[in-house]
C-alpha cells in the first residue's frame, strides 16, 4: 500500500514492518505521532502503550526484548534524560529482541527546554544511533535499527529531527502486520542481573564490538557519496543532508558527503572519503558531532584536512539549520556568487504569540491564585504543559520552569530557604503522574511548606491530548478505573486536599486563601475539561451596563474578550461561556453562559 | 512537473486541509509529492505555514527562499511574513482579510492589514481577492480555504488539473457539505481565471 504519511508516520509503519512486539513512549514533540500511528494501522498482537513516563517505557521494553520480543520505545529528546537510567545500564547488560529507542531531536529549538543531542547521548551510552534524512529513509531505516539490534545484542537508538518527524512523503508500506515470534525469556542471572563485575567484563566486549559496528557501517546503504570527487567536500547529516542535496544538485562538481550512524562512527568509510579531501565542511544540526569525529581521524591517521563547521564558525553553534542558512553557508565555502532572493523594506507583520486559549480553565487557576496572594510575598513554581503559557501578561503566574515535574520540588527548595513566603507548585494531571508524584513524598517527608495546585484538564493537551492514568482510558482501547489523584495525595499523608472547580471564582479565591494559610502541605485540585475536549456551547454577551473599564481585558487577557469601536465585546467564536471576564467584572454587565 | 506552493495565514483558517488536498490531488496526477507544516506552539490564532512540493527533484522538506511559484496567502501578514520564499515572478494569491493577533486587545497594535497589502501591491504580483466576504455570500467563512483553493487553482499556477482538485475535495467533506464546497471551489475558481494577475 501507498500512504502519504509524515516521518513519525513511517517510522510507526516501519516498525510494524519489522514485526515490532510492544511499543511504549511518552508524548513529546515532535515525537508523539509514533504511537498514535500505530493505533492506526492494523497491530493485531501489538501490546501499545503511553507508559506513565519514558523510564517507565524503556523499562517495559527491555524486558519484553530479555524474552526475545521486538520493542520500540518513543520519546522527545528530553524524555532520553528522564529514561537515561534504565538506558545506561541496559547498555551494559545488552538485549536479546531488537530494542530501539526513537528519541527525537528539536532544533531550534521549537519546542523544547534543551537543544540537546541524542547523538551524543549514543556515544555516550556506547550504542549505535541512526540518523535519517528524510521520511522515505527513516521508514527503511527503522527496520535496519531493529536488525543491528538484534545482530549485536545491544539497544539502539533512532534520532531523526523535527524536519523529519513532520514531513510529509509517500510510503511504500507492507500492508499486513505480522509480529515476531519470540523464543521467550530463558533466565541467566549472569547476564540479566548487573553487577560490578559484569560491567566490568561488558564495558570491555562493547568497546571492541563498537569497533566492528562502525566496520559495518562503513558499508552501510545510507552511508553515502555523490557528485564528483573534489578538494573542497561537504560532510553532512540528517536534514542539513537534504538542504545541501538540494543546493549541490546544480553543482555536481562538489562531493557531498552523508553519513547517517554518527556513533559508532564509519571510519573506514570517510577515511576512504578523505582522500584528496584538503578542505572538508561540515553540516549538521545541534552539536559538532561528526566534526569532531572528523578531527579525530584526522589526528589519528595525521591527515592534513582543514575540518570546518560550528567549532571554526562557519556554521552557527545554534539554532536550526534552514535551505537558506546551508545555501548561504555553501556559497561562501565554495566562492560561488549569492543568489539572495530577500525583499526589501517588507513592514513588519504583527505577532501572533501562543497564548492560552479563550476559555482555557488554566487562565482562571491562575487567576484564583493570583488574587488571592495579592498582598503576600509568593513563589509560583511553573511546570510543562500548556499551562507554562501562565507566565504570559497579564496573568504573570510563572516565576519558575526548568523541566517535567520540577515545580513541586522546586516550591519546597524556596520554602526552605523563606519559610514566611507562600510558595506554590502549578502541576498538570500527566506532567503530575509522570514526575510529579515522587516530588510530593518528599514535600511530606522533608515537612515543606507550600501548596500544590494540580490543573486537572483530563488531558495531554500541549501534545495532542494523549490519554493518561488519570483518564481511565488507554492505548489497548480498553478502560479501567481512572488512577485518583485525591486519593494519591491523601495516600501520601497530605492532611489538606481540596477539589474545586476553579470557574467558580469566589469559591476557588476563598481555597486559595484557606489552604496558603495552613502549615505544611497542602493540594488544591482545581478540576475543569481542556476546551478543546468537551465543547461547552456555550458563550458569554455584554451588556449595554458596561461601563468600558476594560478590567476584563487587563485582568484576564481572554482573547475573546474584544474592543470594536473602543467598546468591549466578546468574540462569539472564541467565547467558551467560562464566565470568568463575568465574574471580574465590577458592574456586572457580562451575561453569563447562553447557549450560542 | 516542478512546483513549490506555500500555503499560509493562521490557525483555524483550514489551510492544512487546503495544502492536503493540494498534495493529494498532485499525487493523483502521478506527481512525487512532499509537504511540512510549520505550526510552532500556537494553536488557535498563530501562523501557520504549509509547504507543499511537487517534484522528483525538491530534496529539502521547507521549499527554499525565492523558489515558491505561489503562495496561498488567507491572511495579508502572513504573505508578508512568507514573502522571501516567494520567486521573484513568482504570484500570491492573497485574501484581504486581516486577521488580528488574539492579543490584540491587551497590545492595542492596531494592525487591520492596510500597509501589509499596500506593499504587496507595490512590490508583488498578486490576485487580491475578499475572500471572508465571498463566503459569506455562500453562506459560512469556513468554506474560505476551499474559495481559495479556488481561486489558486483559477490561476493556472496550480498547474493540477481543476476535476482533479473537486474530486479530493469532494472526497475529503462531509455528504452535506459537498455541494456548499463545490460552489465555494468553483466561484473561487471562476474568480482566479477572470482576475487573472493584477499586480
Amino acid at each position: 500500500m501507498k500512504e502519504y504519511v509524515m516521518g513519525n508516520g513511517a517510522i510507526a509503519l516501519g516498525a510494524l514492518a519489522a514485526g515490532v512486539n510492544i511499543a511504549c513512549g511518552y508524548p513529546g514533540t515532535p515525537s508523539s505521532e509514533i504511537i498514535e500511528t500505530l493505533a492506526k494501522y492494523p497491530h493485531e498482537g501489538l501490546h501499545l502503550e503511553w507508559s506513565v513516563n519514558e523510564k517507565a517505557a524503556l523499562e517495559v521494553a527491555a524486558a519484553a526484548s530479555y524474552a526475545g520480543a521486538r520493542a520500540l520505545v518513543t520519546m522527545k529528546q528530553v524524555g532520553l534524560n528522564v529514561a537515561s537510567d534504565p538506558l545506561m545500564s541496559l547498555a551494559y547488560v545488552g538485549v536479546e529482541g531488537g530494542l530501539v529507542v526513537v528519541s527525537a531531536d528539536d532544533p531550534g529549538p521549537i519546542s523544547s527546554q534543551t537543544e540537546q543531542d541524542t547523538r551524543r547521548f549514543a556515544d555516550f551510552a556506547r550504542i549505535p544511533v541512526f540518523d535519517p534524512s528524510s521520511p522515505e529513509e527513516a521508514y527503511q531505516m527503522i527496520q535496519d535499527a531493529f536488525a543491528y539490534s538484534e545482530k549485536y545484542k545491544t539497544p539502539v537508538l533512532f534520532r531523526p529531527t523535527t524536519r523529519v518527524c513532520h514531513g510529509y512523503a509517500s510510503i511504500e508500506a507492507t500492508d499486513t502486520f505480522t509480529p515476531k515470534k519470540y523464543e521467550g525469556f530463558t533466565k541467566d542471572a549472569g547476564r540479566f542481573v548487573i553487577f560490578p563485575k559484569l560491567s566490568y567484563k561488558n564495558h570491555g566486549m562493547i568497546e571492541e564490538r563498537n569497533i566492528r559496528i562502525g566496520e559495518d557501517f562503513s558499508s552501510y546503504t545510507y552511508n553515502t557519496a555523490e557528485g564528483a570527487t573534489s578538494e573542497k567536500a561537504v560532510l553532512a547529516s540528517g536534514i542539513s543532508y537534504m538542504y545541501a542535496k538540494e543546493f549541490l544538485k546544480d553543482h555536481s562538481e562538489v562531493r557531498l558527503l552523508k553519513v547517517a550512524t554518527a556513533y559508532p562512527f564509519p571510519e573506514s568509510f570517510v577515511r576512504r572519503e578523505l582522500a584528496g579531501v584538503k578542505e572538508l565542511l561540515c553540516l549538521e544540526e545541534l552539536s559538532p558531532y561528526l566534526e569532531e569525529q572528523v578531527l579525530k581521524l584526522a589526528g589519528k591517521d595525521g591527515l592534513s584536512v582543514k575540518v570546518l563547521g560550528k567549532l571554526t564558525g562557519h556554521v552557527p553553534a545554534m539554532g536550526e539549520n534552514s535551505a537558506d542558512l546551508v545555501r548561504r553557508i555553501l556559497e561562501d565555502y565554495l566562492g560561488i556568487a549569492g543568489t539572495s532572493s530577500e525583499r526589501e523594506k517588507t513592514p513588519t507583520p504583527p505577532m501572533r504569540p501562543p497564548v492560552l486559549c479563550a476559555g482555557c480553565p488554566h487562565r482562571a487557576s491562575f487567576y484564583a491564585v493570583k488574587k488571592a496572594m495579592e498582598k503576600e510575598r509568593t513563589y509560583y513554581c511553573g511546570d510543562i504543559g500548556c499551562y507554562t503559557l501562565g507566565n504570559a501578561m497579564p496573568l504573570d503566574m510563572v516565576d519558575t520552569c526548568l523541566c517535567m515535574g520540577a515545580g513541586v520540588t522546586m516550591a519546597q527548595g524556596f520554602s526552605h530557604i523563606d519559610p514566611e513566603g507562600k510558595a506554590f507548585a502549578f502541576i498538570g494531571d500527566s506532567t503530575f503522574f509522570a514526575s510529579g508524584l515522587t516530588g510530593v513524598v518528599n514535600a511530606v517527608t522533608n515537612e515543606a511548606d507550600i501548596t500544590i495546585c494540580i490543573l486537572d484538564n483530563r488531558t495531554t493537551a500541549m501534545t495532542g491530548h494523549q490519554p493518561h492514568p488519570g483518564t481511565g482510558r488507554n492505548m489497548m482501547g480498553h478502560q479501567f478505573d481512572p488512577v485518583s489523584i485525591p486519593k494519591i495525595l491523601e495516600g501520601i499523608g497530605i492532611k489538606k486536599v481540596v477539589t474545586v472547580n476553579p470557574l467558580d471564582l469566589s469559591q476557588a479565591i476563598s481555597t486559595v486563601r484557606e489552604c496558603a494559610a495552613l502549615p505544611g502541605v497542602k493540594a488544591i485540585i482545581f478540576k475543569s475539561p481542556c476546551i478543546a475536549i468537551e465543547k461547552s456551547g456555550r458563550t458569554c454577551s455584554v451588556s449595554e451596563k458596561c461601563i468600558n473599564c476594560k478590567k476584563c481585558i487587563r485582568e484576564t487577557g481572554c482573547p475573546a474578550l474584544t474592543t470594536k469601536n473602543g467598546q468591549v465585546t466578546i468574540d462569539a467564536s472564541l467565547c467558551t461561556g467560562c464566565t470568568l471576564c463575568a465574574q471580574v467584572c465590577p458592574v456586572g454587565a457580562i451575561g453569563g453562559a447562553q447557549d450560542a | 512537473m516542478h512546483k513549490d506552493i506555500l500555503i499560509c495565514g493562521v490557525g483555524g483558517q483550514g489551510t492544512v486541509l487546503a495544502s492536503k488536498i493540494i498534495a493529494a490531488a498532485a499525487m493523483v496526477e502521478g506527481n512525487t509529492v512532499h509537504s511540512a507544516e510549520t505550526i510552532g506552539m500556537a494553536q488557535r490564532g498563530g501562523p501557520v505555514t504549509s509547504h507543499v512540493r511537487i517534484g522528483d527533484d525538491a530534496y529539502s522538506p521547507l521549499i527554499p527562499h525565492g523558489k515558491a511559484d505561489i503562495i496561498l496567502g488567507f491572511e495579508p501578514a502572513e504573505v508578508v511574513r512568507n514573502i522571501d520564499y516567494l520567486a521573484k515572478d513568482g504570484l500570491a494569491v492573497v485574501n484581504t482579510s486581516a486577521v488580528a493577533p488574539v492579543v490584540e486587545s491587551l497590545l492595542e497594535t492596531g494592525y487591520d492589514g492596510t500597509d501589509m497589502i499596500d506593499y504587496l501591491k507595490a512590490n508583488v504580483r498578486c490576485i487580491f481577492v475578499d475572500g471572508n466576504a465571498a463566503c459569506e455570500k455562500l453562506g459560512s467563512v469556513k468554506f474560505l480555504n476551499i474559495y481559495l483553493l479556488g481561486v489558486a487553482a483559477g490561476s493556472g499556477k496550480l498547474g493540477i488539473d481543476r476535476e482533479t482538485i473537486l474530486a479530493e475535495i469532494e472526497s475529503r467533506v462531509p455528504e452535506k457539505y459537498k455541494e456548499a464546497n463545490r460552489k465555494a471551489f468553483l466561484e473561487g475558481f471562476e474568480t482566479g481565471s477572470t482576475k487573472g494577475v493584477i499586480s
